[in-house]
């Protein structure tokens, strides 16, 4: 992967007689790119390093000892240098090259999804000689095979660039596609029953200059001329890269990666690029729900719908003060959707409010001196103390791996399982649950650790590790961090797409009793009159399932903001209103590094969905208030007031938290401590309504060390039955040699029994593991 | 035996250990994997990923580029008759027809005993000898169609066991290189002084 934002001294060549300041050190292609002059090129990627692998760039270069042809993509550019782009010479070894790579292509670009946005098509017409010489019967390939459930591979189209197996290889670091075989024979493949199972596999199918590489969710679905699109932001994590949202007789068809030097260097996720098919799947709410009977929604209309929901909140008010009622969620909208839910909070008065479901880090994060994405990555040391990014933040795993591996940064990971960036970590520590803090202090004393983070920039990327143990070992491993170097600052690996930008636009706790585990465990007790969720499920998220449950039973009314029907919605709410999502609405949103960006709309709304801020401030006039916006543009502009600017990083103004103390949590009888964290295809709404992706979804299963299983008499596959004081599940048990022994591994949202039934939110949670 | 056998796998880790890198092991165990199966199996090339740390498409991608390693599984001897244009001028038709005629095979074909793989090859630079052929790699020149069924013959009854190993046999006697001999995995990047191996120059000797 390049980084291609470097600021170098220049170098003066001339091309095609237009002198020309090009970048120190940079290749020829990229040159003439910034200066207009289009040499064609098919291997060539700014953002992987050159291969010159297709000649296809060959143009005439003089370096003093006359013009000779020379692939511009592989020669650095030199002082006095003089290009010819246009040369007679340089044209002839173009038709050439050009003629030679459609000697096997197959042509069937009537049929191939690249057609009409083919680089190999519109180089041909504009670069080709027009005729072929060749006769003889082309190369014949089994037509398209998949190498992965998303990814089909048609061989014969292959012009053999090297593109999708760098990408692999060097940016992704899952080389499992590599050109087999050798001359006229060659070709990309995996290894047998190994398939190109990749986190970014879909970045392949975008790079591939020809039609070789395409994705099963989008095949055939649409020809290029006939797709609309504008640009958006990915707002599946927090990460927010930008995306090219494409569309056909309003449906969202693709999601495309575009280049943003700050964010995402034109990559995607797969869960990122895939999950657009959500936007249009059949659990969508089009209409306004109410409950008319405990296993019955009914729709209604929206007047309907809001005057019970006004009712319902204003008799909470009146009855029982502002107290009792709770707004949970927020944070997969955009922000002008959290500041009008915020806004309508404050102007009735309501404290108990939080994005966040007791799954990521108290709000106070936000208040410590905040990293860039790039901050990171240029850092001499980056301190993870965060679940493991590659499965919740792929392209910050991206970003960083990069560093580590091509820059000159340094990675401390704390962890209690170990990451996709444990192998390029230069230390990789495990954590023992209950002991993150004080494992985080014992490494500080070490004297080559703290020579490390004196020798320049440190980042610390903060992130809950591990939703069975309290967000406190966290805090206050960071906060130790900041206290040993004063000069670091903090990434927050917050996961859910807007949550930064909710929390900074109000909707977080007022008080320390006001997040998302009191509020519940309020609604348990009978406190809460009415509960809010804004596209909020904590039936599916929050890491103490029981609670969960307790707390919306106990709730008297809840009201659900939903795009999706989710299994909070479907058990527990007595109105549903349906909410535009992301491709529907515009807006702008934020990321981890706290930069605004912006959404669009793209198609028309599911049914009568709304935007939540437009539900807010329809119920604030209901109630007797008026919020001053009437559109998202005036809200837009409010938020850009108070900092949050398109195109910038909104510093906000978030207190930082209270210092937090914590101990070390002695066992209890139970003989094994949990670790839970999310992996990339999970039971997340937008995953589980995505088909193509949410095929993807795990069977789920613990994890132990090899030696424990031995103890406990289990091999791979067997089952064992998991237990606490909460509750008790069967999973299949896998070995897994990175663990600690005494410390088992479960992802959530998988295919298997919900391991969320074992927390119960202390400090850490035990459990019992015996064979069944 | 498909993984490699205990003394492979210690040799294994020995070949490894000689690189400052263990991915530079790779092919070196591509060869120690055809030399214990006959041919590169598919689960040796998982444990090579293993070994050396790089995934197995990775080792497939690399093994398959180079002509004599094989993937399926290959006779006890690999006969691989000039096809080029030499040997063809000299008789290298008849030559593999009469190999095809007595191996009941044709070119590219394992007899189901295992004994033999026949292939027609590309030159192997003994044009002067055409027409040849090789078994293992070793060389038989100025070939005609009776003298292939001899060789055939006496490969079957085991009258040639000494000249010609099984296929993929490197050396029947390994190199071990005693440690005060040794160079060492040395980082490239390490490297300050000349090679151990090259003679310490005289003192005083020439300028
Ligand atoms: S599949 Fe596409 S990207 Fe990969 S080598 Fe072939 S042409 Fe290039
Ligand atoms: S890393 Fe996050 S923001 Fe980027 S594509 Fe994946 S889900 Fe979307
Ligand atoms: S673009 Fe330069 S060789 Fe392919
Ligand atoms: S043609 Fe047969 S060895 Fe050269």
């Amino acid at each position: 992967m390049t980084d291609i934002s470097e600021n170098v001294d220049t170098v003066e060549i001339t091309v095609n007689g237009k002198a020309i300041a090009a970048k120190k050190g940079e290749m020829v292609i990229a040159a003439t790119d910034r200066a207009g002059e289009h040499i064609p090129r098919f291997c060539y990627h700014p953002r992987m390093a050159p291969v010159g692998m297709c000649r296809q760039c060959l143009v005439e270069i003089d370096t003093g000892r006359g013009p000779m042809l020379q692939p511009s993509c592989m020669v650095p550019v030199a002082p006095g240098m003089v290009v010819d782009t246009e040369s007679e010479t340089t044209k002839r070894a173009q038709e050439g090259i050009l003629e030679l790579l459609l000697a096997n292509h197959p042509l069937d670009c009537p049929v191939c999804d690249k057609g009409g946005e083919c680089p190999l098509q519109d180089q041909a017409f504009s670069h080709g000689p027009g005729e072929s010489r060749y006769v003889e019967e082309k190369r014949h390939y089994e037509k398209p095979i998949d190498i992965s459930p998303l990814v089909k591979l048609d061989r014969e189209r292959c012009i053999l660039c090297d593109r999708c197996t760098r990408f692999a290889d060097e940016v992704a670091g899952d080389a499992l596609i590599h050109f087999v075989e050798r001359g006229n024979a060659t070709q990309v493949m995996t290894y047998p029953d190994e398939p190109f199972s990749s986190h970014f596999s879909g970045n392949t199918v975008q790079i591939c200059p020809v039609g070789a590489l395409t994705a099963t969710p989008y095949r055939f679905k649409a020809r290029p001329w006939d797709l609309e699109q504008v640009d958006s932001t990915c707002t599946s994590c927090s990460v927010g890269c930008r995306i090219s949202v494409h569309s056909s007789r309003d449906r969202v068809l693709r999601f495309q990666g575009v280049d943003d030097d700050d964010v995402n260097w034109g990559w995607l996720c797969d869960r990122g690029r895939f999950n657009f098919e959500s936007v249009h799947a059949d659990v969508r709410v089009g209409d306004p729900l109410i409950r008319t009977a405990p296993d019955r929604l009914e729709p209604t209309s929206w007047s309907g719908a809001m005057a019970i929901t006004a009712d319902l909140i204003s008799a909470a008010l009146a009855s029982a003060g502002a107290e009792s009622v709770a707004v949970l969620g927020g944070a997969r909208g955009t922000n002008e959707d959290a500041w009008a839910w915020a806004s309508l909070a404050d102007a009735i008065g309501v404290e108990r409010r939080d994005a966040q479901l007791d799954d990521g880090l108290p709000a106070g994060i936000l208040g410590m001196p905040r990293a860039t994405i790039r901050d990171a990555a240029s850092a001499a040391t980056v301190v993870l103390v965060a679940p493991d990014l590659k499965e919740e933040m792929p392209i910050l795993h991206l970003r960083l791996r990069h560093a580590a591996v091509e820059g000159n940064t340094r990675i401390i990971e704390f962890s209690p399982t170990g990451s996709g960036l444990t192998k390029h970590a230069w230390r990789s520590i495990r954590t023992p649950v209950g002991a993150t803090s004080a494992t985080v202090a014992a490494t500080l004393a070490d004297p080559e650790v703290a020579a490390q983070l004196a020798s320049g920039p440190v980042v610390i990327v903060a992130g809950r590790m591990n939703l069975a143990e309290s967000a406190d070992q966290v805090m206050a491993s960071v906060q130790a961090l900041t206290a040993a170097v004063p000069t670091a600052t903090v990434l927050p690996a917050l996961r859910r797409g807007n949550v930064v930008g909710a929390l900074m636009a109000g909707l977080r706790p007022k008080t320390d009793d006001a997040d998302a585990r009191s509020i519940l465990a309020a609604a348990a007790q009978g406190e809460i009159e009415v509960l809010v969720l804004v596209g909020a499920d904590p039936l599916a998220d929050l890491p103490d399932a029981d609670l969960a449950h307790r707390g919306l039973a106990g709730a008297k009314r809840v009201i659900s903001l939903d795009g999706h029907l989710s299994a909070s919605s479907t058990e527990f709410a007595d109105v549903v209103l349906p909410a535009a999502v992301m491709a529907e609405k515009s807006g702008t949103t934020t990321n981890i590094e706290g930069r605004v960006s912006t959404v669009t709309q793209k198609v028309t709304v599911h049914g009568t969905a709304r935007p939540d801020w437009m539900v807010a401030v329809e119920l604030a006039s209901a109630l007797g208030h008026d919020l001053g916006v009437s559109s998202v543009d005036d809200i837009t502009a409010r938020l850009a007031g108070a900092g949050a600017v398109a195109g910038s990083i909104w510093q906000g103004s978030v207190p930082p938290g209270q210092p937090v103390s914590v101990g070390t949590s002695a066992p209890n009888g139970y003989d094994m401590r949990l670790v839970l964290s999310r992996v990339l295809y999970d039971g997340a709404v937008s995953t589980r309504s995505s088909a193509s992706i949410a095929a993807l979804i795990g069977p789920g299963g613990v994890s132990m060390h090899p030696l424990d299983m031995e103890q406990l008499g289990v091999v791979a596959a067997d089952e064992v039955r998991l237990s606490t004081d909460r509750g008790s599940i069967v999973l299949g048990v896998c070995p897994d040699e990175r663990l600690d022994r005494g410390t088992v591994w479960i992802p959530i949202g998988q295919n298997s029994e919900d391991p969320r039934l074992l927390v119960g939110g202390g400090a850490v949670t035990d459990i019992r593991i015996e064979r069944v | 035996m498909a993984r490699f056998n205990d003394a492979n796998l210690t040799t294994a880790h020995e070949i490894i250990a000689r690189y400052p890198r263990p991915k530079s092991a790779l092919i070196p165990l591509l060869h120690l994997a055809q030399e214990q199966n006959g041919y590169v199996t598919d689960e040796a090339m998982r444990q090579i990923a293993e070994l050396v740390g790089v995934t197995p498409a990775e080792v497939l991608g690399t093994g398959s580029f180079y002509e004599m390693f094989r993937f399926e599984p290959t006779g006890r001897y690999l006969i691989n008759i000039c096809g080029t244009m030499s040997c063809a001028l000299m008789g290298a038709r008849e030559l593999l027809h009469a190999a095809e005629r007595s191996l009941g095979i044709h070119a590219g074909g394992t007899t189901p005993d295992g004994l033999f793989t026949l292939h027609q090859a590309e030159c192997q630079a003994a044009c002067t000898e055409a027409p040849c052929l090789q078994v293992n790699y070793r060389y038989r020149f100025k070939m005609t169609p009776e003298g292939v069924e001899q060789l055939i013959d006496d490969l079957r009854a085991g009258k040639l066991d000494d000249e010609i190993p099984p296929h993929g046999t490197l050396a029947r006697v390994r190199q071990h290189i005693p440690s005060d001999r040794a160079v060492g995995a040395v980082d490239p990047d390490d490297v300050v002084g000349p090679p151990a191996w090259i003679p310490v120059t005289v003192e005083g000797a020439g300028s």
